[in-house]
């Protein structure tokens, strides 16, 4: 067994690292391997790239990138806070500083890069940081309760990502850069000054040119920065992002080739000047140059993994587009290939547009027919199309400035068909998906965006290329004569969201109006629910109006829950959890009496077993006498906002969260909505509530909430994402009135919040702007509209049993006083619960209802 | 046959249906549009007596009503199961006598 094994060691356990690990686990192949990773740092792998989500939580855990029992299932052996002080290439052993030795037949050295930071005097001072690990933010985070001023040295990507962390801990922050302008090294003169503005409108002080020359005691801060030019700035502590160097370290050491500047010299499957050891991400020089980007990072790790087993498809690393998208302080800034132009015979085409703050450049060859680069600043849509053309070196329309110009006439700008992309295209290249990748997805059976992100893992890391998957998608949908047909039944050929409109528009009240005006035969058991719950978002009448009663789901017509043998389930609504010992009585009082099963819920309610349907009108009569209103358990529509116990009681908590949760469950109870809708609030980051996995989740702050959409549980979880940061309740409820409400409008019938937003073209970011900027010009309509429903919420259970011609609907049968003799219970553990055939056939021990 | 008055048109929603209990048989009677509808009450997927609490519908030119459990679709007119026709339930006679619903059922109902 062990003599097949090749023993492989793998030094730095980075994104990059990682990404090597589970290339190799996805071949299948790694049981050939006795795999050791060693990591200096205290966790095992996590996400570098979004660092700064660690402000979002505090918590190091979204972060993590491990699989929960990847390193057991896989058999790797790992060493987190572990430095390996020496290769030892002759005896082909690594050393640790715990004085171990390792044996390998194969080393991959993924040692990662560190900060540079300027050799001036006085850049060792204490209340100095850079800006890596999640160690460093935890420093800084510390360091910024004691001061009041900080100060980025380096004005590029990751100084600006720093800089805005500062901003958002309290601090006045001022950006120090060398270079003439920011982002020296992707955007030009134009760009950065663009940038530069949008930036320091953002209450950011951007100083350019500046050489700090000493770093002194400062008079009314802790330091004084004191620049070549004479200036002086004060600051009280210092981050520096001044660019990074490869941790080429141990290559030195042990006497691999290492390139002038640094950098482990690598050829094309990655291998150092010793072939049994391999060097991948930011310490590996290939062709002379550093990737300091995730992409070309994972790129390298894939293709070390395939030649570690051989070979098997050949990869090899041919270079990387260094092209970027991000958002920088909420400004978009996009750059692509040969931005400044240095292309012999390079010409541009600028555009800027000062009123609105956007900078658009492009850079083209010489007769102008393909793009060689591109700026983008303040609105980086372009993006996605641009970068297609210069990687694909596809030919550029005959007015190329076209497609940076904005449309007046209302026409589409000038955009690529995807038709002319060829099947290699990478589309997504933080995940490495090709047009061919997608195109194969949809011949599989992908109809939506949503599919082909869970399928092919496209658009789920930056996002950036999102618009395009979604045409890809269309384009290969059409191609492969797949009409997708969006009816939403044989009744109504028009969409969930079209039969809103309709409804909301038209002011129509009833089914029947709404089949006479826009469908056609009797109606179904689809569009009826789809109608009633859109007449109920809209107008909120009562449910079971007499022509209402008929379109209802199964639960909504008898306002409760049905269980396998007919009986229902009921539960009476307990905002946020919280209930008295008196009310817990009546509950235990009423199951007794009516020989109910109880058991407690997943939202913090009770839930009532076996009632038959002419116990449900005697039962609320019991319950709303005591108090108790709908829980609506029973609707697609709001169930629980689920709390922890929050600072009232808890010894961390910093906000109310009961509080919170019982407004938020009492504003909100009764809305109907495409799907059911589940929410919670948390007292702090700890997330006792699980608000992370709901529709809506709230997680106080000190400073107030973060507010996180479009979580859920169910058969496939997903993770809510982060909306806004330390708002305050007002703000709060209005995003919240906006966002269900934007839902209701707009999502497909029994989709949930999630998948809604993965359709949603621009996802997230799209509906941040349409809930906290109102591009849509609706913001002031949807709170109108929550406004109404929230004003004619009423107690369906109330109105019911005040209401004789309505009891009536609840008989078990019209022409008789008897029950269902159907229905029939036995004991267990000490509560009933529905008798299996056996037992019926048996006969023994039947609790019988009728 | 025999025919029973069972209760008024009234009595049953507009397009929904009401359970009658005839010789210790559960009957589902549906209103559609002011025609009236029977068919066993009992649901042969779930086993339980819910058929009366489905929506009523039409699939292509058939009247149906969809199980409020597992939503098969049965033909009010015939009792015939859409999904799967080896679960077909039993439909009657009904008709209307003014405002009463009668119900004709043979003098000795065969299973």
């Amino acid at each position: 067994m062990t003599s097949a094994t090749t023993r492989l060691v793998l030094v730095g356990n980075g994104p990059v690292g990682h990404q090597f690990l589970e290339t190799l686990v996805a071949s299948g192949r790694a049981d050939q391997f006795d795999i050791t990773v060693f990591g200096e740092e205290p966790r095992a792998a996590y996400d570098r790239v979004h660092l700064t989500a660690w402000f979002e939580t505090r918590s190091a855990e979204p972060l993590n990138m491990v699989a929960e029992g990847f390193y057991d299932h896989n058999q790797i052996s790992v060493y987190s806070g572990r430095k390996i002080t020496a290769v030892n290439r002759d005896k082909k052993t690594v050393s640790t500083d715990c004085g171990i030795e390792v044996a390998y037949d194969v080393l991959v050295l993924g040692t990662g890069s560190f900060p540079f930071v300027p050799p001036v005097p006085g850049h060792d001072r204490s209340n100095t940081f850079v800006y890596r690990t999640i160690e460093d933010l935890e420093a800084i985070t510390t360091a910024s309760l004691g001061g009041s001023v900080g100060t980025v040295v380096g004005g590029g990507l990751l100084g600006l990502e720093a800089a805005k962390a500062l901003h958002d801990l309290g601090l006045k922050t001022h950006v120090v850069e060398f270079a003439p302008r920011l982002m020296a090294v992707q955007v030009d003169d134009g760009g950065g000054k663009l940038l530069r503005k949008k930036i320091e409108d953002l209450g950011v002080s951007v100083h350019t040119g500046k050489n700090t020359q000493q770093i002194i005691d400062g008079s009314e801060h802790t330091h004084k920065m004191c620049f070549a030019d004479g200036e002086e700035l004060e600051t009280d502590l210092i981050v520096f992002s001044a660019g990074i160097r490869p941790q080429d370290e141990l290559a030195r050491q042990s006497g691999l080739d290492i390139g002038e500047r640094g950098g482990i010299s690598v050829n094309n499957y990655c291998q150092t000047s010793d072939p049994a050891i391999y060097a991948i991400g930011e310490c590996a020089l290939w062709g002379g140059r550093i990737f300091g980007l995730i992409a070309p990072g994972n790129e390298m790790a894939r293709v070390a993994a395939d030649h570690v087993l051989g070979g098997v498809e050949d990869k090899q690393f041919l270079g990387a587009d260094m092209s970027t998208k991000l958002k920088l302080m909420g400004v978009d800034v996009a750059s692509i290939g040969d931005a400044h132009a240095n292309t012999p015979g390079a010409k541009c085409y600028t555009f800027i547009d000062e009123q609105t703050e956007v900078y658009k450049k492009l850079v083209v060859n010489e007769d102008a027919s393909k793009l060689l680069g591109a700026v983008l600043i303040g609105d980086a849509d372009d993006y996605g199309n641009l970068l297609q053309f210069a990687l694909n070196g596809i030919e550029l329309p005959e007015h190329p400035e076209a497609m940076i110009l904005p449309s007046l006439d209302g026409s589409a700008s000038v955009g690529l068909g995807v038709d002319a992309l060829p099947e290699s295209a990478q589309i997504c290249s933080c995940n490495n998906v090709s047009k061919g990748d997608l195109c194969n997805a949809v011949a599989g059976g992908a109809l939506t965006v949503g599919d082909l992100k869970s399928c092919t893992k496209a658009a789920t890391t930056c996002g950036g290329c999102t618009a395009l998957v979604g045409q890809v998608l269309n384009a290969e949908l059409a191609k492969l004569g797949m009409e997708v047909n969006t009816d939403l039944c044989e009744h109504f050929p028009y969409t969930r969201q079209e039969i809103y409109h309709l409804v909301r528009v038209g002011g129509i009240k009833s089914f029947d109006e709404l089949l006479a005006k826009h469908g056609k035969g009797h109606g179904c058991d689809i569009c009826k629910p789809t109608a009633a719950s859109i007449l109920a978002s809209c107008w909120n009448d009562y449910i079971l109006q007499p022509e209402h009663a008929g379109l209802q789901d199964t639960n909504d017509r008898m306002l409760a829950n049905m269980q396998k043998n007919g009986t229902y389930s009921i539960v009476p609504r307990v905002a946020g959890g919280e209930i008295t010992p008196d009310k817990l009585i009546v509950l235990g009082e009423v199951g007794k009496k009516y020989k109910l099963y109880t058991k407690i819920t997943g939202g913090q309610r009770i839930d009532l077993f076996g009632a038959t349907v002419d116990q449900l009108p005697l039962i609320w009569k019991e319950l709303v006498d005591a108090g108790f209103e709908s829980g609506h358990a029973y609707g697609k529509s709001l169930r629980t906002v689920k709390s922890c116990v929050g600072s009232t009681w808890c010894r961390y908590g910093v906000q109310d969260s009961v509080g919170a949760a019982i407004d938020i469950e009492n504003r909100y109870k009764g809305l109907r909505s495409p799907h059911k809708l589940k929410m919670a609030v948390s007292g702090c980051t700890r997330e006792c509530a699980e608000a992370q996995s709901k529709d809506v989740g709230i997680i106080a702050t000190e400073k107030g909430w973060n507010l996180y959409v479009c979580g859920n549980g169910g058969m496939k979880p997903r993770h809510a994402d982060l909306f806004a940061s330390d708002i305050d309740t007002e703000t709060l409820i209005k995003y919240i009135d906006r966002f269900l409400m934007f839902y209701v409008r707009t999502a497909d019938r029994l989709q949930r919040t999630s998948v809604w937003m993965d359709n949603l073209e621009g996802g997230l970011e799209y509906l941040q702007n349409v809930i906290i900027n109102d591009s849509l010009g609706i913001a002031a309509e949807l709170e109108a509209e929550m406004t109404h429903v929230i004003g004619t919420y009423q107690c369906e259970w109330k109105t019911t049993i005040e209401n004789e011609d309505k009891v009536k609907m609840f008989r078990s049968f019209v022409n008789s006083n008897k029950g269902d003799d159907n229905v029939v219970f036995v004991q267990e553990r000490g509560q009933i619960r529905p008798a299996t055939d056996a037992e019926r056939e048996l006969g023994e021990d039947l609790i019988a209802v009728a | 046959m025999s025919w029973t008055a069972v209760c008024s048109l009234a009595d049953i929603p507009p397009n929904a249906g009401v359970a009658a209990l005839l010789n210790g048989k559960q009957v589902a009677i549906f209103n559609v549009a002011g025609e009236v509808f029977a068919v066993d009450n009992h649901d042969p997927f779930s086993g339980a007596n819910v058929l009366s609490r489905g929506i009523v519908g039409s699939i292509d030119n058939d009247l149906v009503v969809a199980s409020p459990i597992y939503k098969q679709h049965f033909a009010l007119a015939t009792g015939r199961c859409i999904e799967d026709e080896s679960q077909s339930i039993n439909a009657y006679s009904v008709r209307l006598e003014g405002d009463t619903v009668m119900l004709g059922l043979a003098d000795q109902a065969a299973a």
